[in-house]
């Protein structure tokens, strides 16, 4: 008897409406979590896998050996390499294309490469703007690489002592 | 000049002259309305921005205030697809017919002691049949569409319209009660003396029904069943694109402000200050005693505090379902209210505590 005439009274004070609107009231005056994004960035870690790159030895030297292991793992499909002898005898490639829409950015092709030529970058913000340029060429991704290479090894070396 | 001015006024007609004032008053009115019905969604975008802890339209103009002039020239310039075998003439209809009455409306509301509009002594029922008026835009705009999501959308807001309706109707026949008339400006008077005279104090469980069903009478969020995003796409005008969907958009949130100032007046004691009571002598003070004393900053004041509750509302409570809505319109409100008046016309007139509601 007691409980239920508890329960009416609740319900028509509208005892629980008034503690949901304090909830939300509450937060009116709380701090936001807003970042404010081309101005302000959230912190991005070593591991982040963005846009691809193919990075060169410090002599100049490319390192991918064209061994198509990361052709081979890649689940979408998206890697294309094709291969021949250069003048000194060695193996590389002559194409090596990435098609960034199949892409899921995973980071298998990194995790697969014997000599840390194919290396995923902390970039994401870019964009295509005509057709067909969605599929980057071994030069693209060297020059990438070139542009790049202090960060990502900084990157590797951050991460190093996980792996 | 200034006789030059007077001569071209005199040389109009008597009959013209009256006209022509009630026309300056209206664009008076209207365009400080419309004015506030395009920021009243950018203040509710921004508030349900900061109550969900994020900030809201911050990039058009400085600190976002642009935003709603951008909405509008958005959708100014959208094609209106009018739907296959949809009744054309209907179609067009139905938003003027939703937003026309919330604009009429005003008409009757007094701002000060001195300003309005249509100082008729009918006033409350005039609001009354108006604001019923505006379900129709919503019911016929469902229609007319000629789709099934519209449709249920119309008449689940016809549903709701007459559950509320009533309701709504017996807390103001309260109010009617204890103010003794049907003229708003009577009625505001009639709550004279400061914030303790309001009627809000002795009509409190009329004030939360008026409130409450005011929120289901403009299709708000809790009581949003007739748009119902998740349900029903966007209900009644899920067909509508373009200059016609804003015009229901401004439609939701004129008939919001017309039940804030509503309630402003009815229960809040409309432009008068909550500080009548302090002595003559203060509020004669030059500045404080302006701020102080009665004015329409107060009825502002008001209705943006009744305002930001209907916000409220929707940034804290989740959708009711529709049998919840019928249940609470017919099984609690009617009864509530119909035992409120039972209960003041009881005392009026039979016992000598009738003062209390007066």
């Amino acid at each position: 008897m007691v409980k239920a005439l508890k329960r009416y009274l609740n319900t028509f004070l509208l005892f629980e409406l008034l503690k949901g609107l304090a909830v939300t009231g509450r937060h009116l005056f709380a701090r936001k979590f807003t970042v404010q994004y081309p101005e302000e960035r959230t912190p991005i870690s070593p591991r982040f896998r963005g846009l691809h790159a193919l990075r060169r030895y410090p002599n100049g030297e490319e390192r991918c050996i064209a061994c198509k292991l990361c052709e081979a793992v890649c689940p979408a499909a998206a890697i294309t390499i094709e291969s021949a002898m250069r003048a000194d005898g060695t193996r590389r490639t002559t194409r090596y294309d990435i098609d960034l829409f199949k892409c899921i950015y995973c980071g298998f092709c990194e995790e697969s490469c014997p000599v840390d030529s194919i290396v995923e970058t902390n970039i994401f913000e870019f964009h295509f703007e005509s057709r067909g340029e969605h599929v980057i060429h071994k030069e693209q991704l060297l020059a990438i690489g070139d542009k790049y290479e202090k960060q990502l090894a900084a990157d590797r070396a951050t991460d190093a002592k996980y792996r | 000049m200034i006789k030059f001015l007077l001569g071209v006024w005199n040389w109009f007609p008597g009959w013209s002259q009256i006209a022509l004032i009630d026309l300056g008053k209206i664009v008076l009115i209207l365009v400080p309305l419309l004015l506030s019905v395009a920021y009243l969604t950018y203040a509710e975008r921004k508030i349900i921005g900061y109550m969900q802890v994020r900030l809201g339209p911050n990039r058009v103009g400085p600190k976002g205030w642009l935003q709603p002039i951008a909405d509008a020239f958005k959708l100014l310039f959208k094609e209106i697809i009018v739907p296959t075998k949809a009744s054309r003439f209907l179609f067009v209809f139905a938003p003027i017919l939703a937003f026309a009455p919330a604009l009429a409306a005003w008409a009757v509301i007094p701002f000060t002691d001195k300003l309005w509009l249509a100082n008729i002594d009918a006033g409350l029922l005039y609001i009354l049949a108006l604001t019923s008026m505006g379900v129709y835009g919503v019911i016929i705009a469902g229609w007319a569409s000629n789709s099934k999501y519209a449709f249920l959308g119309s008449l689940r807001s016809a549903a709701q319209i007459v559950a509320y309706e009533i309701a709504m109707g017996f807390a103001l026949v309260g109010v009617l009660m204890a103010a003794g008339s049907l003229n708003l400006r009577e009625i505001v008077l009639h709550q004279q003396g400061g914030v303790h005279q309001w009627y809000i104090w002795p009509l409190f469980p009329l004030f939360l029904v008026y409130l409450i069903s005011g929120v289901a009478e403009t299709n708000r969020a809790p009581f949003d069943v007739a748009e119902g995003e998740s349900e029903i796409v966007a209900g009644f005008h899920v067909e509508y694109s373009g200059m016609a969907f804003a015009i229901f958009f401004l439609a939701e949130y004129a008939n919001m402000i017309l039940i804030a100032a509503l309630c402003s007046v009815m229960f809040l004691g409309g432009w008068l200050s909550p500080f009548e009571m302090l002595p003559a002598k203060l509020l004669a003070v030059p500045v404080i005693g302006t701020v102080l004393g009665n004015g329409i900053h107060w009825l502002l004041l008001k209705i943006s505090a009744v305002l930001f509750c209907f916000l409220w509302f929707r940034a804290t409570f989740p959708r009711y379902r529709y049998d919840q809505i019928m249940r609470l319109g017919w099984k609690v409100f009617i009864p509530v209210t119909l035992v409120w008046i039972g209960v003041m016309g009881g005392a009026m007139f039979l016992t000598p505590w009738g003062f209390i509601f007066h």
